[in-house]
């Protein structure tokens, strides 16, 4: 069944993972999207503030959201997303680290210029396998609404 | 790259362009973010977008592929004059991104990076802190991206 507006009720909303991210996959999107010494070279990154090879934070909100989908976006009615309020990056993403995503629905309420959508706001938290917060993200997904509610409210 | 002393509030690069084709987005969603609008050119006419769309995540990430070859550029011709360069650290985060329109097979995007703030660091006295708004531009001139982002940049003195 398709997960609808109303499936999204404020609270949280599901755990997801655990999602191991090799040092392979962390050393290719780099090299691809994010080519810093940090993200690439073992020696640079013992030096740099991270204190070791670290992934590009955008690898870590790209793996959130493969993890988000595979959860529940890929069987729900989504719309796509209007953005990201916030979004921090408040660990490394280490060579290995198990990852695991903890999803809670901060917000929901039925859009005011399409009656049929519903914007679910999302606040997602991943961590490592100790349990470490690396990152955390605000952010509004457009979900349409179960067929038929929309029109019966309309009526 | 420059020393936090170097930058100011105003200053505007642009970091370059690229070209989403369909394969690219294919490629990027069957990875990361594979929902059918960013995976199948039927699916995504079908959708809000009105194409074979772009995942957010795709342009965000070609968007720091540019500024970082932006700023090795800058960084070889510093050091080509003799000029000391600075090793920016990372990003505590971003806020107020916005995907503002959808980026379709065959666009092509401009990004654009304008400094917002600059902050000396409260906990780490060698580091400032830089905000820049990062902007994406298609080529019909329409503004499709945008987010604010920071990053910790080294200060001069921490040099010394």
């Amino acid at each position: 069944m398709t997960l609808t507006f109303e499936d999204f009720p404020p609270g949280h909303f599901g755990q997801f993972g655990p999602r191991r991210v090799s040092r392979e996959e962390m050393l290719a999107f780099a090299a691809e999207f994010d080519p810093q010494p940090m993200h690439l070279d073992e020696q640079a990154a013992s030096r740099s503030m991270l204190k070791g090879l670290s992934g590009s934070g955008w690898h870590l909100c790209a793996i959130m959201m493969r993890m988000m989908v595979d959860g529940f976006i890929g069987r729900s009615a989504s719309l796509g997303s209007p953005g990201v309020s916030e979004l921090r990056w408040l660990a490394p993403l280490r060579p290995e680290d198990d990852l695991t995503l903890d999803v809670e629905v901060a917000e929901a309420r039925i859009s005011r210029s399409r009656p049929g959508t519903g914007i679910v706001t999302f606040k997602a938290v991943v961590r490592n396998a100790a349990g470490q917060a690396l990152c955390e993200m605000t952010s509004p997904i457009m979900v349409a609404r179960r067929a038929g509610v929309a029109a019966e409210q309309a009526g | 790259m420059r020393f936090f002393e170097d930058i100011e509030i105003g200053q505007r690069r642009e970091v370059g362009s690229f070209t989403f084709t369909a394969d690219g987005i294919k490629k990027f969603a069957s990875q990361f973010d594979p929902q059918r609008f960013h995976l199948d050119e039927e699916e995504g006419r079908k959708s809000l977008f009105g194409g074979l769309a772009a995942s957010g995540w795709h342009v965000a990430s070609v968007c720091m592929k540019l500024v970082v070859a932006d700023g090795q550029r800058w960084a070889r011709e510093a050091a080509a004059r003799g000029e000391t360069i600075a090793v920016w650290g990372p990003s505590p985060g971003f806020r107020e991104l916005r995907w503002i329109k959808p980026v379709l097979a065959g666009d092509t995007i401009s990004f654009a990076s304008e400094v917002e703030q600059l902050r000396p660091s409260s906990t780490r006295p060698e580091w400032g802190i830089l905000q820049a708004r990062n902007t994406g531009t298609n080529q019909r001139g329409e503004l499709v991206f945008s987010f604010l982002a920071s990053a910790f940049v080294p200060r001069r003195s921490a040099v010394a």
